[in-house]
């Protein structure tokens, strides 16, 4: 099981790995954590003819606050985002995400940029990122731009970045004092993927919860939320909520569960996550 | 040189090495087929059995989904290196009277698996254990013995530190 | 002979002075390992070794139009290109047939396939080139024109008449079937008051060993010889298939068989690709390497299991069962693997079932029919997780139909511990066997009173935990009787030869081989005490044909058993031997010393007399100084095969305690037990982790494993990711107790343990499940793997 030969180039900039892109009509691709690429590579389930390197790009790994924000340069490595104070603080939901990814070997070089452009629909971080509004910075020829999360993700390992564009950075609205997240996912082992999870965020106001965002993956083509049950939720009706995932969640089938234990399934997080989201904040 | 070939200078086990590698080359095929260092294992090479874990610059990665064109420059260690330096001399010690082992084939990779989650101190539970190498498949243990010899590693080390 | 419900005790006439005989001695082989120095056939490196890809099948089922290597033979690197007919040259064929298996039937097959690809997987061209990786380029090169046939999928419906037969040949997909009835068997079930019946599915597993399957075929023109590096379970098997379908000598032939990174029986059958290696570094006149890779590993390594069984138990309101009743069909494939049959598995769950029971009214019969999917053949305790499964899961239920206690049941129908020799319903005869004591030590490890308690409790707090219980009896130590009748050359004896070196240590040849359970080890504890040396004064050479006695290898729990009896009987002759020289030295009687600790003493004081290094260098290098006519014999070498029984059987009793969460249907172990009796322990923790990792290996079948596979053959689940291995985070802790009924038929009196572990538990599992949902008027969950979605089905809540 060895990779189809493939040329190989070193990033030393943002603008360095677009325009090498660019150089490639699209055929290239971006190497970043490559803890899903080169496992497809080596399985000759893809064959580019170049892939183009940006883990030396500096900076690019950097999680910081910035006006509101938190910021998480696309390099920065799963383990770093895991052990971030910044991120524990500012952006607890994904810090609870975290354990869930994969296992300690895989999270040490496995990257959130990559994982966000890769769009698995069974990935834990697209949902995160949908449940927290965040905003997705994209370098490409024409320059930089700005996606909502929930613009960014299009299907099944499909997103807004077109073949030339690099993923740079995610900025994630700080949590406030009001801002309850919850986080749940039922994988039969460790570090697999999700038959079910469900990622959400919410603003609470007394006894109430607004702004509820319910994010699930691993129920669709991308993440998905569940708008019935949000609204629902945000009405203190529980027992609706749940009623209405049959219309918010339309699951297929895995290899072992049908869409009905999906929707089942969904149905139990969400009554455990909404726990969540009703506790104090710790 | 082909057109997808290209020259690394790395340090493995802390000599230095330079070859030129095909871009195609992982981490794990060019420790074993290059440097002769068949101490790391390749059982899936798709990154979920753990077989093939060493670590770059100081933390471990799967050896099948790194290429060993992205380690120019890089510090890379395997289980010969760990074990010349006597790193894990007392890990590898209670793997042996505990016989946590037994084909050896998963061994390497869970001995470096195992280090990491030492390293950060102090004696985990059982349940953190197991959790933390859940990306190291064993088929001969059943990871009871294992768990043992790695909380009884964290015991004396907790021990000898006091 | 007694039974200890202790920890095992050493028998009197193996209780030397300085004896290792149960003594947990760390493995010998252990340091290189921990140190990534091992030499795994996938490590090996020959000078102008060449690398093997394969073009396999996409199709489950499809005649081969043609085949256009024309590009690939430009490709980079690439040494040969060779499809089917051109191997089929210098390779013959071969039929996975058996004569004691009465009327199983195959179909001729080739190493590489000739006209048609008979599954998903299935080996059509290979590709010889500098790299592997240069191989694999060049394989994406061949142009294979396939015309897809129909493919048989479904076992249910094999032998249907509207159902294309597979080999026309052969008549039908039929590949084996037999019917036992003992006792009376509707009698039984019109004494019963309560007739309970269902049917259990067990799914298809493969055995995902660490290392996969590798292979290095070296033929030397110049020799005529050879030498085959090769991660097997039986080394001499393979030596004579090798030469018999190359039309060589088997003195032609060496198989190096060093480091094996697991094998749990996928290692002992010839596979297509492996023998193709061989005719291929005929054909080249160099080294050939194939290591499967893990893509390959999922179609190719064989596959077990994936049993239908219809089954039907009748008791009575006392608890006496009166009857059993079972139905087994499976579906191995398109072939009977070569050459122990695909016959085994299912003979086996007809043999095992019932086999711990008094009641002796059984039908029993089974199915074997052909499709085409990847072969099915033996893996870790064949047929036994299947039989125990079904028995256990029968008694349970029964139990559960008159309200009785599942422990209580077992007590009563259990055959009683002082009542061997004993024959099963099946015919398989016991020698000693000790369910009750195995149930009472359990009973009170596990603290099964406790536990009922603490269930009771929890389920008013809505917390559902399961106590399942399996008894159990393990197949170990086989004679003739399991291949060789049936015309395998298959060895069931096996040697050891054991020398004296010229410093006096001892180095002993032996016919078993290594797979990581410690047979190094155990012949080494073994041969130091029956010698009376230090272990460290003991070197072991194992899986090389050139250079070991005759001998099976390591399968079916018998390297311990045969082999240890034959490096025990070894070490008695060489002491003997060297004692004759001793005595000669020291002008004494033979019979008033003994070799302890490594030197030669006075039986009866212990004195020290004279050391090894010293009887060594004198008979060595100054044989002139002993008497005339006398010649110091320093190689003993001894065989040992079973034969007042045909089968050593073990037994043991399993626990699993676990707890449900009823909203998910996921599952949590919470804890596991195994007691178990594999006779006299040569080295209980060796035995314990046998156990432990056996046991894991059956909770993956239980709750994860399964080879997915669609109506057109075509399997889903290839990969690691999707095929769910246990891994450790889902694992309990094993607690593992003894009882010790020595055999009788060897002067170890040690029996297998290999097995036991995969055998019980996934019963303990289903039954464990059943008793935690039962208060919630679940259906019964009787089919593996129990998915949350399968419990989710039983509680009513998809």
């Amino acid at each position: 099981m060895k990779p189809a030969a493939f040329a190989y180039a070193k990033a030393h900039s943002i603008e360095h790995a677009v325009e090498l892109l660019g150089k490639h009509d699209g055929e290239a691709r971006l190497l970043a954590g490559g803890q899903s690429l080169i496992a497809s590579l080596n399985m000759r389930l893809a064959s580019p003819p170049m892939l183009v390197d940006i883990n030396d790009i500096a900076g690019l790994d950097r999680i910081d606050m910035t006006d509101g924000h938190v910021l998480i340069g696309a390099m920065a490595r799963h383990a770093d985002v895991e052990r971030s104070s910044i991120i524990a603080k500012h952006a607890p939901l994904i810090s609870r995400a975290m354990p869930h990814i994969a296992h300690a070997a895989i999270r040490n070089r496995g990257t959130i940029g990559g994982s966000l452009a890769y769009a698995d629909p069974a990935a834990e971080l697209p949902a995160c990122m949908v449940a927290l509004g965040a905003k997705l910075e994209i370098a490409g020829l024409q320059g930089r731009r700005v996606v909502a999360a929930e613009d960014f993700f299009k299907g099944m390992f499909e997103t807004a970045l077109g073949p030339n564009d690099m993923l740079v950075a995610v900025h994630v609205p700080a949590a406030t004092a009001q801002t309850r997240v919850g986080f749940e996912e039922l994988a039969r082992r460790h570090g697999d993927y999700a038959i079910v999870g469900l990622a959400a965020a919410a603003q609470v106001a007394g006894a109430k919860l607004s702004d509820v965002r319910l994010v699930y993956f691993s129920v669709g083509d991308a993440p998905v939320r569940a708008r019935g049950a949000e609204s629902a939720i945000a009405a203190g009706d529980i027992d609706g909520a749940a009623a209405a995932l049959s219309k918010d969640l339309l699951p297929t089938a895995d290899l072992e569960s049908s869409a009905e234990v999906k929707l089942h399934l969904a149905g139990v997080l969400l009554r455990r996550v909404v726990r969540q989201l009703q506790e104090a904040r710790a | 040189m082909s057109d997808t070939a290209y020259n690394v200078a790395l340090t493995v086990n802390g000599e230095a090495v330079s070859e030129t590698v095909e871009a195609r080359m992982t981490l794990a095929d060019f420790l074993r087929d290059t440097l002769g260092l068949t101490g790391t294992h390749l059982g899936c090479e798709h990154g979920v059995c753990g077989t093939c874990t060493v670590r770059l610059d100081g933390v471990i990665v799967r050896g099948c989904l790194t290429l060993a064109v992205q380690c120019n420059g890089k510090r890379v260690e395997t289980i010969e290196g760990a074990s010349d330096s006597n790193e894990l001399a007392d890990l590898q010690e209670a793997f042996r009277v505990r016989n946590a082992l037994q084909c050896g084939f998963c061994t390497p990779g869970m001995l470096l698996a195992a280090q990491e989650l030492l390293l950060r101190g102090g004696v985990p539970s059982r349940e953190e254990i197991r959790v933390h190498l859940s990306g190291n498949y064993c088929r001969c243990t059943g990871y009871h013995a294992i768990v043992d010899a790695v909380e009884a590693t964290a015991q004396a080390r907790a021990g000898s530190a006091r | 002979m007694k039974i200890s419900p202790d920890q095992p005790s050493v028998l009197s006439a193996l209780d030397r002075p300085n004896s290792y005989i149960g003594r947990s001695v760390p493995r010998p082989n252990l340091q290189r390992l921990t140190q990534g120095r091992g030499n795994y056939v996938s490590d090996t490196v020959l000078l102008r070794m060449v690398h093997v890809a394969y073009v396999r099948s996409p199709h489950a089922h499809a005649r081969i139009r043609s085949i256009d290597a024309a590009q690939a033979k430009q490709s980079p690197g690439v040494v040969a290109v060779v499809t089917g007919p051109e191997l089929a040259k210098v390779m013959t064929p071969w039929v996975g047939v058996l004569t004691h298996l009465k009327g199983i039937k195959s179909a001729l097959q080739h190493a590489i396939a000739i006209d048609r690809a008979c599954w998903q997987g299935e080996a059509v061209c290979a590709v010889v080139a500098k790299t592997r990786a240069q191989a694999e380029d060049a394989v994406g090169l061949v142009e294979v024109d396939y015309e897809p046939l129909p493919a048989v999928t479904d076992m249910e419906t094999a032998l249907a008449a509207s159902t294309p037969v597979i080999h026309p040949e052969l008549g039908d997909n039929l590949t084996f079937a037999r019917k036992h009835e003992a006792g009376d068997v509707d009698k039984g079930f019109q004494d019963a008051d309560e007739i309970v019946e269902t049917t259990f599915v067990f799914g298809r597993h493969t055995g995902v060993t660490n290392e996969p399957r590798a292979i290095i075929a070296d033929w030397n023109p110049g020799e005529q010889r050879l030498t085959v590096y090769h991660g097997t379970q039986a080394p001499h098997m393979m030596q004579n298939i090798f030469a018999k379908h190359l039309a060589l000598e088997e003195q032609q032939v060496r198989v190096v068989t060093k480091d094996v990174g697991g094998s749990f029986g996928i290692k002992v059958h010839v596979y297509p690709d492996e023998m193709a290696v061989v005719a291929l570094s005929r054909m080249l006149n160099r080294p050939v390497k194939f290591v499967a890779d893990r893509l390959e590993s999922f179609v190719t390594d064989i596959h077990a299991r994936d049993h239908r069984v219809k089954a039907k138990i009748g008791v009575r309101k006392d608890g006496t069962i009166t009857a059993w009743e079972i139905d087994d069909l499976t579906g191995i494939g398109p072939y009977s693997v070569y050459p122990r049959t695909s016959g085994i598995e299912a003979n086996q769950v007809v043999n095992l079932t019932a086999a711990p029971y008094t009641c002796q009214n059984y039908r029993g019969q089974c199915t074997v029919v052909m499709q085409n999917k990847n072969v099915m053949c033996q893996y870790r305790a064949v047929g036994h997780p299947i039989a125990v499964a079904v028995t256990e899961g029968l008694v349970d239920l029964a139990a559960m139909k008159i309200g009785m206690d599942p422990v209580e049941i077992r007590r009563r129908n259990l055959v009683r511990d002082d009542a061997y020799p004993a024959t099963a319903p099946s015919g398989i005869k016991f020698e000693k066997l000790s369910h009750h004591a195995a149930l009472d030590k359990m009973l009170k490890m596990m603290d099964y009173d406790g536990l009922r308690a603490e269930q009771k409790r929890l389920r008013a707090q809505g917390i559902y935990r399961g106590i399942g219980i399996t008894s159990f009896v393990e197949i170990t130590n086989p004679s003739a009787a399991f291949y060789g009748v049936g015309g395998a050359h298959i060895s069931s004896q096996d040697g050891a030869a054991m020398k004296l070196d010229a410093q006096g240590n001892v180095v002993v040849h032996t016919g078993v081989s290594e797979q990581g359970q410690g047979a190094e080890a155990v012949m080494a504890q073994v041969a130091a005490s029956s010698f009376g040396v230090p272990i460290e004064r003991v070197r072991i050479i194992m899986g090389d044909t050139d250079n070991t006695p005759y001998g099976g290898g390591t399968w079916a729990s018998r390297a311990a058993g045969i082999g240890g009896e034959a490096a025990w009987q070894a070490g008695k002759a060489l002491r003997a031997n060297v004692l004759a020289v001793a005595a000669s030295i020291l002008q004494a009687q033979r019979e008033m010393l003994d070799i302890r600790n490594g030197v030669v003493v006075d039986k009866d004081t212990g004195n020290e007399r004279i050391g090894l290094n010293e009887v060594a260098r004198i008979a060595y290098f100054r044989p002139d100084t002993l008497p005339p006519g006398f010649q110091a014999e320093l190689m003993a070498t001894r065989h040992y095969v079973p034969r007042a029984y045909a089968f050593a059987f073990t037994n043991g009793v399993q626990a699993s305690w676990l707890e449900v969460d009823t909203d998910t249907g996921f599952v949590k172990l919470l804890k596991h037990w195994c007691v178990e009796d594999c006779g006299t322990i040569i080295n209980p923790q060796l035995v314990d982790e046998q156990v432990r990792g056996g046991i894991v290996q059956g909770i993956g079948g239980a709750l994860f494993e399964n080879c997915l596979y669609d109506e057109r053959g075509q399997m889903l689940n290839g990969n690691m990711a999707d095929y769910l291995v246990p891994m450790a985070g889902e694992m309990p802790d094993i607690e593992v107790g003894h009882v010790v009924s020595p055999t009788a038929d060897s002067e170890l009196g040690a029996k297998g343990a290999g097995e036991a572990g995969t055998a019980g538990a996934p019963g303990a599992i289903m039954n464990a499940l059943n008793d935690a949902l039962q208060p919630l008027g679940a259906k019964l969950l009787v089919e593996m793997p129990f998915t949350p979605a399968r419990v989710l089905k039983a509680l009513g809540k998809v």
